[in-house]
């Protein structure tokens, strides 16, 4: 089972059609990583369904990089 | 007012017999038919198995993988037959010239395929699951709106949609741009990705479409005795118009003309014409009138011809009124009974067509005419493709609506 900042980064370089390597953890989504405000939308939604979870809009709102989305998986699964 | 003369300088096609200029040519010239099984979902259980489906596209030659997925097919067409056309015409788009440069490329039926998913989406998982993509991907705009950013036009921007009459009519509005003065290049045409379920099962059910499911590609047959209705087809025709003056300071090859442009209104039906085709023939003379040609000019018709029991005849009726005596000299093919009907795509696809008709002096055939029906008074090429010297040719597009277009296209010597 890959770790959950793998599968987070996984859906990032689907998402965003980024290479691999360019998705360090403090990557932002925004300013390094191209995407506009429609792509983190669905970029989250894709995150609900990789972690079969609900991230609130407000939350949501909050992921802006790669390691904020892991610290969210990280404390409010399991 | 003096009206600026508008060329055709680049071509661009994806369609059922090919998606290259060239291929798809040769293709027609050769009477081969791009028709066959449905293999883009599983049509089992419709009553019409078989359509025009786009085969061997690589979206990826054209877009991104993030791009492109934000994208319904339709706007996959339209935008790869857009950039080859662009590619064709050899202009370079730049700060210099870019607020000059606009784009027309409609569809008829617009992101069904999208509507379906996104419906589907919301169905399984409510109105969380919709995507934000949903609605760009989807609208009917969004083919001239992505064009516009990806080869950064900035002159005007538009999309016409009216049926099967779509692309014609955005390449005569597109044409009015030009001559009007408010841009010297247009992409302009129609695209459209309509064999889904619901798009398929919605022609069928309105019984507009062959069922002729056992000879899939002896299904469009227009004129033929035995025809039963049209096969619905994917694809996208683009054409790049521009100013005469503007092609010739930068030295573009000019295929064609686009001589004149007429519309009309049948005021008749929902989805059928008059069985006179009084419509179409007010159509075919408005655009002979603003093309300022006689009848005897024309020497070829590319025919909406969808191969519809009323819409065949009552187009060749509308003929008849149009060129009087004139008539038999015109020689008529739909190319339709080789791609199916592209919708929306169809006036664009079938205004390559005409453009290289006139090109080269080969006009391409109609083919399934095994028995025609009598007392027609046109004279349709079959059994082959015909040489001969082209001057002018009008292409005709007939919609839903009661909506008519009529381009014609006049070789510039």
């Amino acid at each position: 089972m890959s770790s959950i900042e793998e599968r987070v980064k996984k859906i990032v370089v689907e998402q965003l059609g980024v290479k691999e390597e360019e998705v360090n953890s403090e990557a932002s989504f925004v300013d390094d990583l191209g995407a506009d405000s429609l792509d983190t939308v669905e970029l989250v939604m894709a995150l609900e369904e990789e972690f079969e979870c609900e991230i609130p809009d407000e939350e949501a709102e909050k992921i802006t990089t790669v390691q904020q989305a892991v610290d969210y998986i990280n404390a409010n699964l399991e | 007012m003096s009206r600026r003369r508008v060329v055709v300088t680049g071509l661009g096609i994806i369609s059922p017999v090919g998606n290259t200029l060239e291929g798809a040519w040769e293709n027609v010239l050769a009477g081969r038919s791009g028709i066959g099984p449905v293999e883009g979902f599983d049509a089992s259980a419709f009553s019409v198995r078989f359509g025009g489906e786009v085969r061997d596209f690589e979206v990826s030659d054209y877009l991104s993988r993030k791009e492109a997925r934000k994208m319904d097919p339709f706007i996959h067409y339209g935008i790869a037959a857009s950039v080859d056309a662009v590619r064709d015409s050899g202009l370079e788009i730049n700060e210099s010239n870019a607020e000059r440069v606009g784009v027309s490329v409609g569809s008829g039926i617009g992101g069904i395929s999208a509507i379906e998913k996104g419906h589907e989406a919301y169905l399984g998982g409510g109105p969380r699951k919709i995507s934000p993509f949903f609605i760009p991907s989807a609208i009917i705009n969004m083919i001239s709106g992505n064009l516009s950013v990806l080869l950064g036009l900035k002159g005007p921007n538009v999309a016409t949609v009216t049926a099967c009459t779509t692309g014609t009519h955005n390449i005569g509005q597109a044409a009015r741009i030009i001559a009007y003065g408010d841009a010297d290049v247009m992409i302009a045409g129609g695209a459209e990705f309509a064999t889904t379920p619901t798009g398929l099962g919605g022609f069928a059910a309105a019984k507009a479409l062959s069922t002729r499911n056992d000879d899939p590609q002896a299904a469009s047959r227009p004129w033929d005795r035995g025809r039963d209705g049209f096969v619905l087809g994917d694809g996208a025709g683009v054409l790049v118009l521009e100013d005469y003056e503007h092609a010739v300071a930068r030295g573009a090859r000019i295929y064609a003309e686009v001589a004149g442009f007429g519309m009309s209104g049948d005021a008749h039906h929902m989805t059928q014409p008059p069985a006179d085709g009084e419509g179409a023939r007010r159509c075919m003379t408005n655009a002979l009138r603003d093309a300022g040609m006689n009848p005897d000019e024309i020497d070829y018709v590319n025919a909406h011809g969808t191969s519809t029991p009323l819409g065949d005849r009552a187009e060749a009726i509308a003929m008849r009124g149009t060129f009087g005596e004139h008539t038999p000299k015109v020689a008529v093919t739909s190319t339709k009974s080789m791609t199916g009907h592209l919708l929306g795509a169809a006036g664009g696809v079938e205004a390559v067509f005409s453009v290289l008709t006139l090109r080269d002096g080969v006009i391409p055939p109609t083919i399934n005419l095994d028995d025609p029906e009598e007392d027609l008074g046109i004279d349709i090429v079959s059994g082959g493709a015909r040489e001969r010297d082209v001057r002018g040719v009008l292409s005709n597009s007939f919609g839903f609506g009661g909506t008519n277009g009529t381009v014609i296209f006049r070789r510039i010597d």
